[in-house]
C-alpha cells in the first residue's frame, strides 16, 4: 500500500504551507512538495492608485521585511520620476545613507528572529526534540538569560528602524526622490551608547558574535548531520558592487555556479529578458528560472547562502564579518556552498556583517545632512521604474508602470522566496530520502527535519503569495494562444 | 486543509513523538492558555507581540502560548482562555482554522486591520475575478510562453474564498485591536488586562491606525 505524509501547517515560517510526501509500496520516497497553500493579491488591485502609494501598499506583502519592500518600491519611484541609477541622477548622499541605514537595521532585526526564534531550537534541543520544547518557550525555560540577550539584540535593530522610519513596522522613510528625514544626533547616540532599556553599538556587535559561536558550537558537535543534511545543487544570485561583492541596497545582479564562475551579470532593469516563471497546479507560489538556461538548470537559489558564495570578500571597515566569511570560504575550499544548513552559518556571519556596517553609519555625518530629495523637473518623468534591493532573505524586485496621471497602470514583483522556490522544493526531497526512506517506523522528529531544512531559507511564504492570480473556484478556459475564452464559477 | 481522500494520509503531528518533560509541562499547564494565529496577513500583528521585548518574557511568567505560528504545535491542545488572531479569511483553510480556535477558545480578539475589516488585502475586492486571472497566469510579464498558462488548482491545496473577509462576517469575536500593525503597547496593555481580569479597554494615547 502507498502511504501520504504530511505536514500540514508547516510552523515557525512566516506564512503558509504545507508539505506532502508520498511513499512508494517499498516505503521508498516517491515525491515530496512544498505547497504554498496561502495566495493574496497586490498585483493587479494597486492599479489606478496614485504611484506614490505603491510602497507604503505594497510593504504590507511582509512584516518582517517591509523594508525591503519599501525601499524595492522606493527605488522603483525614483526611476518613475526620473531620478536615480537608472537615469544617471543619482539621489543625494543622506537619502541613499539613510535608506542604506534602515535596511541594513532591518537585516539585523530580521536575521536576529529568525535565527534565533526559529531556527536556535533544533541547535540546541536536538531535530527530534519535543515538539512543545521546540520553540521561543523552550529557550526562556532553558535559557533565560540568553533570551534577553537575543531580545535585547533584536530590540536595537527595531528601534534603529523606528530612528529612520518612524515605527517599528509599516513606517515611511523613502519617498520618490530621496527620504524624508535625517537622523538627528540625540537618535544618532541614542543607538550609539544606548539609553535606559537599551543596549548600545558595542553590546549589539558583541550579542552579534554570539549567534556566530552558536553555530560554531553545533557544527562542532553535530558536524556530520549539518554537512550532509540535503546538499542541493543551485545556481548562485544577489546583486553585487563594482568589485563584484555584495550590495544590499544597489549593483548589478550576479550569478554563479559551484565553482564560483560568474554564470550571468545584468542590469536588474533587465529582468524580464532574463527570467520567465513557471506555475505548477499544485502550489500558488511560482517557480522563477534564468529562460538561458532553463528550469531545471537554470533555477537560482538566493538569500545568505547564496550572497555568501557570490562574495568573494566583505569590505575591510567590516573586520569581524570579514573573517568570519573568510573562514566560510575556507571550508568549502573554493567551491560553492550548497549545504543547506549552512545557510544559518551565512545568516550568522549577516547578522555581524549587519552590525559593522551600521556602526560605520552611525559614523558618517552624511547621516546629518538636510540634502534629503532631488526634485525632478516634470520632463524627467519616465513613467516605469525597476527597483530591486537584497531582502534579507534574498534577491526582491518591484516593477511598476504609471500614466501621465500618476497612477499606476501595471505591477509586478519577484520575491526572495519565489526564486528560492526550486531550491526549496529539492531541499525537501532530498531530506525525505535521506530521513524517511524505507523506514520501519517514522516519528514526528524525522517529520521535523523536513520543516528544520525548509527553515534554512526563512522563507516568507506572505511575501511569495503576493501576486493575485488564480481564483480556483473558477473554471477557466484558454485557447492556444492562452487568452481566457470562458470562465465560471465551480459548483 | 485537504479536499483529497485521507484513508491514506498521515499527518506528521499524529506521529510518535519526543515526550516532554513533565515538569515543565505541568509548569506551563499552570498558565493562562493562549492560541495564536496569523491567518491572510503579513504576519506583521505577530511580529508586534515579539516588539514588547522584555517585556514578553514577563508575560511569559503568566501565559503559556500553545498553538502559534511560533511553536510547532498544529493544533490547540487544550481549552484556551485566550485566543490571538492576525489576518483575515481569504481561503476555505482560513475558515477551518479560524473556526477551530472560536471552538477552542474562550475569547477570540482580532488583532490588526486584516483581521477587523480585511485590510489591504481585501483590496482584492474590488477588482473582477477575469481581471485578476488574466493579470496573473495570462498577462504575466515573465509567463514561459512556450507552455499554456497553468492555474494552480489541486486538491493539496485551499480554494481561495471570492472576497476578503473580515473575521467577525465568519465567527464571533469579542474583542478588536486596531492598527497596522497595532503598537506592541497596546497588544501588552490588552493582554495584560485580561489576564488579571480588568475590563477590555485601549487608550486613545495610545491606539493607532496605521
Amino acid at each position: 500500500m502507498t502511504r501520504r505524509l504530511v505536514i500540514d501547517p508547516v510552523t515557525r515560517i512566516e506564512g503558509h504551507g504545507k508539505v506532502t510526501i508520498q511513499l512508494d509500496e517499498a516505503n521508498r520516497v516517491a515525491g515530496a512538495r512544498l505547497h504554498v497553500v496561502e495566495f493574496r493579491g497586490f498585483e493587479k488591485f494597486i492599479q489606478g492608485h496614485p504611484y506614490w502609494e505603491a510602497p507604503v501598499l505594497l510593504q504590507r506583502v511582509c512584516g518582517i521585511c517591509f523594508v525591503s519592500h519599501h525601499l524595492a518600491g522606493a527605488k522603483a519611484l525614483d526611476d518613475i520620476v526620473g531620478v536615480g541609477h537608472a537615469s544617471g541622477q543619482q539621489i543625494t548622499p543622506t537619502a541613499e545613507k539613510i535608506r542604506r541605514f534602515g535596511h541594513y537595521a532591518q537585516q539585523l532585526q530580521s536575521h536576529v528572529a529568525a535565527y534565533f526564534f526559529l531556527t536556535a531550537p533544533e541547535m540546541l534541543f536536538g531535530v527530534d526534540a519535543a515538539p512543545e520544547k521546540r520553540n521561543v518557550l523552550g529557550l526562556v525555560e532553558a535559557d533565560p538569560e540568553f533570551v534577553r540577550r537575543v531580545v535585547a539584540l533584536r530590540k536595537w535593530g527595531q528601534e534603529a528602524i523606528v530612528s529612520v522610519l518612524g515605527k517599528r513596522m509599516h513606517g515611511i522613510s523613502s519617498v520618490p526622490g530621496g527620504v524624508n528625514d535625517h537622523l538627528g544626533p540625540e537618535a544618532r547616540d541614542r543607538l550609539l551608547h544606548g539609553a535606559d532599556g537599551l543596549i548600545g553599538l558595542e553590546t549589539v556587535i558583541a550579542y552579534a558574535q554570539e549567534a556566530l559561536e552558536l553555530f560554531y558550537a553545533y557544527h562542532d558537535k553535530e558536524r556530520a548531520l549539518i554537512d550532509g543534511f540535503a546538499e542541493v545543487p543551485a545556481l548562485n544570485m544577489c546583486l553585487v558592487d563594482e568589485g563584484g561583492n555584495v550590495d544590499y541596497y544597489h549593483g548589478r545582479l550576479r550569478i554563479v555556479d559551484k565553482n564560483k564562475n560568474v554564470v550571468d551579470e545584468f542590469d536588474y532593469h533587465d529582468y524580464l529578458d532574463k527570467f520567465s516563471e513557471a506555475t505548477e497546479d499544485w502550489s500558488y507560489m511560482k517557480f522563477p528560472y534564468l529562460k538561458a538556461l532553463g528550469r531545471e538548470a537554470g533555477s537560482v537559489r538566493v538569500g545568505p547562502l547564496a550572497r555568501a558564495n557570490v562574495t568573494r570578500s566583505y569590505e575591510d571597515a567590516t573586520p569581524l564579518a570579514k573573517a568570519a566569511l573568510e573562514r566560510f570560504h575556507d571550508y568549502t575550499g573554493g567551491k560553492a556552498n550548497d549545504m543547506t544548513l549552512h545557510t544559518n552559518w551565512a545568516r550568522a556571519i549577516e547578522i555581524l556583517h549587519s552590525a559593522e556596517q551600521l556602526r560605520n553609519l552611525l559614523a558618517d555625518p552624511d547621516l546629518q545632512g538636510s540634502n534629503l530629495v532631488r526634485s525632478p523637473s516634470k520632463s524627467d518623468w519616465t513613467g516605469e521604474g525597476v527597483g530591486v534591493v537584497e531582502a534579507p532573505r534574498g534577491t526582491l524586485l518591484h516593477h511598476y508602470g504609471a500614466d501621465r496621471d500618476g497612477k499606476v497602470t501595471f505591477a509586478n514583483l519577484i520575491v526572495a522566496t519565489t526564486h528560492n522556490n526550486t531550491v526549496i522544493n529539492r531541499t525537501v526531497k532530498a531530506v525525505a530520502d535521506a530521513f524517511l526512506s524505507e523506514r520501519e517506523l517514522i516519528t514526528e522528529g524525522m517529520m521535523n527535519a523536513v520543516e528544520f531544512g525548509i527553515r534554512a531559507y526563512d522563507p516568507c511564504l506572505s511575501c511569495a503569495t503576493h501576486a493575485i492570480g488564480q481564483m480556483p473556484l473558477v473554471v477557466s478556459v484558454f485557447d492556444a494562444d492562452g487568452t481566457l475564452v470562458d470562465e465560471r464559477l465551480r459548483g | 486543509m485537504s479536499r483529497r481522500s485521507e484513508a491514506d494520509t498521515t499527518f506528521a503531528h499524529d506521529l510518535p513523538a519526543t515526550p516532554m518533560d513533565p515538569d515543565a509541562m505541568a509548569a506551563r499547564e499552570d498558565k493562562i492558555q493562549v492560541a495564536m494565529i496569523a491567518l491572510c496577513g503579513c504576519w506583521g500583528c505577530t511580529l508586534s507581540l515579539l516588539d514588547m521585548d522584555e517585556n514578553l518574557l514577563a508575560l511569559l511568567q503568566k501565559v503559556n502560548i500553545n498553538r502559534s505560528s511560533f511553536t510547532d504545535i498544529k493544533k490547540i491542545p487544550v481549552r484556551s482562555a485566550i485566543g490571538f488572531v492576525e489576518g483575515g479569511v481569504a481561503n476555505e483553510e482560513n475558515i477551518e482554522t479560524l473556526e477551530h480556535f472560536r471552538e477552542n477558545c474562550d475569547v477570540l480578539i482580532a488583532v490588526g486591520a486584516c483581521a477587523i475589516w480585511g485590510g489591504v488585502p481585501a483590496m482584492r475586492n474590488m477588482t473582477p475575478l477575469a481581471g485578476c486571472l488574466r493579470e496573473a497566469y495570462v498577462d504575466s510579464v515573465t509567463r514561459p510562453l512556450e507552455q499554456p498558462p497553468t492555474i494552480p488548482y489541486h486538491p493539496d491545496i485551499p480554494r481561495i474564498t471570492k472576497q476578503v473577509y473580515p473575521l467577525h462576517e465568519v465567527v464571533k469575536i469579542d474583542y478588536f485591536i486596531p492598527g497596522c500593525p497595532p503598537g506592541a503597547q497596546v497588544i501588552r496593555k490588552v493582554l495584560d488586562d485580561l489576564v488579571n481580569g480588568r475590563p477590555f479597554g485601549i487608550p486613545a494615547a495610545i491606539n493607532r491606525y496605521d
